[in-house]
């Protein structure tokens, strides 16, 4: 055991119980600390990974902005009682048939493509791929144009959320 | 690297199985939502995962441009449901049905 398989065993375990305490808990505000704690676990998953700026872009804009968004959102909004949202016990029931169906199939294309073999990792070349020289030097030479679009994007989603919620549909 | 992907590529599916049980058992929008922004990080990881074990740095380009999208679109959605929790006092999914006919 070294501490690499050591490490990824403590994340992936944090974010796969938070992820299913997300979806489990009745109250809101406690769903959207579990997402907090998954988001935070991930930019572990990916120092791990040598991804050192998309582990500090997961914690400052996932784990930071989006999620203190939500939970504003939360507080706003008057808190309802979990007994109305009830379902069908047997709706529950097809749901989970079908996820454990998609998540049975999904690991056995994972282990019938056996990605392993087609990948050779070598960790220098990883380190470098990860660093926000060679992020930034791709982001403003051949996707120069993308960037341009995603910041586009940005500001037509600020005009439209402003737009949405400041008057009544009437 | 001693790890083999197939181990990451595994808990990216079950991530995006939580994420897609949350919208389908779940009526509160403001929970389906965050379980849309679980089904994107774990593609996301997925992302990662490959782009650092070949060495290449496009799929962490593709990870950035995922967080914008992912961004945008929470604060949209969170803008739609601000406007419908004032037109009509709820927050359950199954109530807002408007386009419905």
């Amino acid at each position: 055991m070294t501490i690499e398989l050591i490490l990824f065993i403590i994340f992936s375990s944090i974010s796969a119980v938070s992820s299913i305490l997300m979806i489990t808990r009745s109250n809101p505000v406690i769903s959207a600390l579990f997402l907090i704690v998954n988001f935070a676990s991930l930019a572990g998953i990916y120092l791990l990974l040598n991804a050192q700026f998309i582990a500090v872009a997961q914690v400052i804009v996932y784990a930071g902005a989006i999620m203190v968004l939500f939970l504003f959102v939360i507080m706003l909004l008057k808190p309802e009682r979990e007994k109305l949202f009830t379902l069908h016990p047997r709706v529950k029931t097809f749901a989970l048939i079908i996820a454990m169906l998609v998540f049975i199939q999904l690991v056995y294309m994972v282990f019938l493509s056996h990605p392993s073999s087609s990948v050779n990792p070598v960790v220098a070349e990883s380190v470098k791929a990860g660093t926000i020289e060679q992020i930034g030097r791709e982001l403003y030479t051949n996707y120069v144009l993308p960037f341009e679009a995603a910041g586009f994007l940005l500001l037509a989603a600020t005009i439209g959320a402003l737009i949405l919620a400041k008057k009544k549909f009437d | 690297m001693i790890i083999p992907i197939e181990y990451y590529l595994i808990l990216s599916a079950f991530m995006f199985i939580v994420g897609v049980m949350g919208v389908l058992i779940r009526r509160n929008a403001i929970i389906v939502f965050m379980s849309v922004e679980l089904m994107l990080n774990s593609a996301n990881l997925t992302l990662v995962a490959f782009s650092s074990y070949m060495g290449n740095s496009i799929g962490q380009l593709f990870v950035f441009f995922v967080m914008t999208v992912a961004a945008a679109e929470a604060a949209v959605g969170l803008a739609i449901i601000i406007a419908m929790f004032r037109n009509k006092m709820t927050m359950n999914i199954d109530e807002i049905n408007i386009l419905k006919w």
